[in-house]
């Protein structure tokens, strides 16, 4: 407690004594599902400075490599919105493919690949053309996705047929489809796109794979102590900067476990808010922002430390976060 | 497990070269049943109840089998009314060994006997008898329909967290009725809940013109309760009874808040995505035995993804083991318990517009699994069938 006044108080003396201008202050974009809304959170003073109007149900959101667009997958709107990242306005929509619910944006700045939840299948869209360059049939449920740093291979995985679909980004065809437990609910390759991480919401597990090889090379289990193991599920996750950690949101178990990523050991649990859903870090990966379903929040936790610091009211149903530095 | 699926993959590629191109053939038997007279014609139980749930689940198995070169097919027999369900079960038998059964207690039993079933892998998708969960179950016999006590005991669990501790009973004269409300005295008596008072609905009275007459006289001599509840399975009286009653009271149990398998409410936990499905296919909302059958079928399919088998015998000591998980839209993995073959899940209590609660209902605690709080927990149940 004593701690996170202090940092805080740091925070707080940090934006006054470098009082950056207003546009150039780094923010966390949060999708509020039930509100149609984004809440803005501002990183130095970690309030929310903004509330924008998006289409129905927005869940996935990315923003283009040079952060001046933001695309946000409006599911009930059956379309992906092109925002402009300075002024939130909406510039235009792209031919998503039903149900839009995550996508990943290619390294070449310019293909999403977007999951079609309702329709089961993967739709490809040049973000500058505005045209959908393929569509690649997938299980069930499509939902998490994933890009390989050199961007020859996308991840899609299928809540209900249980698979991590694997695409060879040149053909736009499936080459692989590995069995995962129960629920896939998202996928990242770490940074140097040799290993692939499926989190399986039902099962309660995290598979890596070896990205050559399409071999199961380890799986990642919880355990919070006095929540029921079917309770504990892993749903969104992210990698700090070395590599060595990986932070897993456990959704209704509402904590985020800190997991070793070499040993694929639990170190930590953080208790966060409600139905924990996913989550951004900020510029330097100090702070982490995780959403919270259920309790409306968003929970901020300092990394080094691995502690809960402050909890931010946004709009109903928080759902995806991106960083805008 | 999976590592175990490896490891046979690694040992004995032909056999998992054999296992694809797999056929995974399942038939949906159907008794059909005359159905008693109701007061109103307002919502009959849709001709393809159940039948269309086990057809979502097929789709669902089909996009896996498409990855996996494993191609599942569904049948559909119904069986007259009156007609021989046991001879069409065995007839059946000669095609799959994997039936899905939409009967009542008498047809299961009659087909669970067969020669031809004792190696088979049968599903109850329409009986909630609570005797089959007990000493009338039988070892090729899988429960996917929650039964009468469960659905009860999550609504006990209801009355109980709200301190609704009074509790007063209608029963319809139907064998159904009389099941769910042996049920619910049942369930009330294991959480410390009391039915004061209880009648039997036997008023001749059309009531579409007479719930205002006659449910508030009826209703006035059940003396002081929380909670009225209404065992009415067929939906013939119940419909009637809110509103209408002497005290101002919620009605629960068959009408108003109804515990059951599933309803067209549930949209937490990708559930939305389900009742979509459903509904494109259906034409129509999801309702508790077209979920049993969904389950049933997608319980197959799970376990012959896993195992790489379509052999009963391998699929039910797989569905029967700890490995098996089926994500069934519910919040929690969906599993069988292991003494009588009933899957565990969570019970929704849904009235017609909304969610109220999910049950287990927090600080319902068990050993092993909370799941368990509701129905027959090991201890009660008289299966020895599955020892």
């Amino acid at each position: 407690m004593t701690f996170a006044a202090k940092s805080l108080a740091a925070l707080a003396l940090s934006a006054l004594l470098a009082p950056a201008p207003p546009l150039g202050a780094a923010e966390i974009w949060v999708t509020n599902e039930k509100d149609d809304t984004i809440s803005v959170i501002d990183i130095a003073t970690l309030e929310v400075v903004r509330t924008i109007a998006t289409g129905e149900r927005p869940r996935g959101i990315t923003f283009s490599k040079d952060f001046s667009r933001v695309y946000v997958c409006a599911s009930d709107s059956d379309t992906v919105q092109v925002l402009d990242a300075a002024t939130g306005e909406i510039l235009h929509d792209l031919p998503s493919g039903e149900d839009p619910e995550q996508f990943v944006l290619h390294p070449n700045d310019r293909h999403l690949y977007i999951a079609n939840e309702d329709d089961a299948v993967t739709t490809v869209v040049d973000t500058e053309t505005r045209k959908v360059v393929a569509q690649i049939n997938v299980g069930i449920e499509p939902e998490g996705m994933a890009v390989s740093p050199d961007g020859r291979i996308a991840i899609t995985t299928s809540e209900t047929t249980n698979m991590a679909h694997w695409i060879d980004t040149q053909t736009q065809q499936l080459f692989a489809n590995t069995l995962v437990d129960a629920r896939p609910r998202h996928a990242e390759f770490t940074a140097g796109g040799s290993a692939l991480w499926v989190s399986s919401e039902i099962g309660g597990t995290i598979t890596v794979f070896d990205t050559a090889t399409q071999a199961e090379t380890g799986k990642i289990t919880f355990d919070v102590k006095g929540v029921h193991p079917d309770r504990v599920q892993p749903v969104g996750f992210a990698f700090t900067n070395d590599e060595q950690t990986a932070f897993v949101a456990l959704g209704p178990s509402n904590h985020v476990a800190v997991v070793n990523a070499e040993t694929l050991e639990v170190e930590d649990y953080i208790l966060v808010g409600r139905r924990v859903w996913h989550m951004a870090f900020s510029p330097d990966k100090s702070l982490l922002f995780t959403t919270n379903g259920v309790s409306g929040d968003v929970t901020v936790i300092d990394t080094a430390r691995r502690q809960a610091l402050k909890s931010i009211k946004v709009g109903r149903f928080p759902w995806g976060a991106a960083l805008r530095p | 497990m999976r590592f175990l699926i490896t490891l046979l993959m690694a040992l004995c590629p032909a056999a998992f070269a054999a296992a694809a191109g797999l056929e995974v053939p399942v038939i949906y038997l159907k008794q059909q049943e005359q159905q008693p007279p109701t007061l109103s014609n307002l919502d009959p139980p849709p001709a393809d109840l159940g039948e269309t749930g086990a057809r979502l689940g097929l789709a669902d198995n089909r996009t896996t089998g498409s990855f996996l070169g494993h191609s599942y097919s569904l049948e559909t027999v119904a069986v007259p009314p009156g007609g021989d369900f046991a001879a069409a079960a065995r007839a059946a038998l000669a095609r799959s060994a994997l039936l899905i059964l939409d009967a009542p207690k008498p047809a299961l039993l009659a087909a669970a006997a067969l020669p031809e079933a004792q190696e088979a892998l049968l599903f109850n998708t329409a009986s909630p008898d609570t005797g089959l969960r007990s000493g009338d179950c039988r070892r090729n016999l899988l429960h996917t329909l929650p039964s009468d006590l469960m659905r009860s005991d999550a609504l006990m669990q209801f009355a109980l967290s709200k301190r609704w501790t009074g509790l007063a009973l209608i029963t319809g004269k139907n064998p159904q009725d009389q099941a769910f409300a042996g049920a619910l005295r049942q369930s009330a008596a294991k959480f410390g809940l009391e039915i004061a008072a209880e009648r039997t609905w036997d008023y001749g009275a059309d009531m579409r013109r007479n719930a205002a007459q006659e449910v508030p006289l009826m209703s006035q001599g059940l003396g002081r309760h929380d909670l009225l509840l209404v065992a009415d399975e067929l939906q013939d009286f119940a419909r009637y009874l809110p509103y209408n009653t002497w005290l101002p009271r919620p009605v629960a149990g068959s009408e108003g808040l109804v515990p059951a398998a599933w309803a067209p409410v549930v949209e937490q936990w990708g559930a939305a995505q389900l009742q979509s499905r459903f509904q494109e296919l259906a034409g129509r909302k999801m309702l508790a035995r077209d979920y049993a059958a969904w389950a049933a079928v997608r319980s197959i399919g799970e376990a012959v993804t896993r195992t790489g088998s379509s052999d009963a015998g391998v699929l039910r000591r797989y569905l029967l083991s700890d490995a098996f998980e089926l994500a069934g839209f519910k919040g929690r993995p969906l599993s069988y318990r292991s003494w009588n073959g009933q899957l565990r899940q969570p019970i929704p209590l849904a009235t017609p517009r909304a969610l109220a609660a999910q049950a287990p209902l927090p600080g319902f605690l068990h050993q092993h699994s909370e799941l368990d709080t509701l129905g027959l927990d090991a201890p009660e149940s008289r299966c020895g069938a599955f020892q």
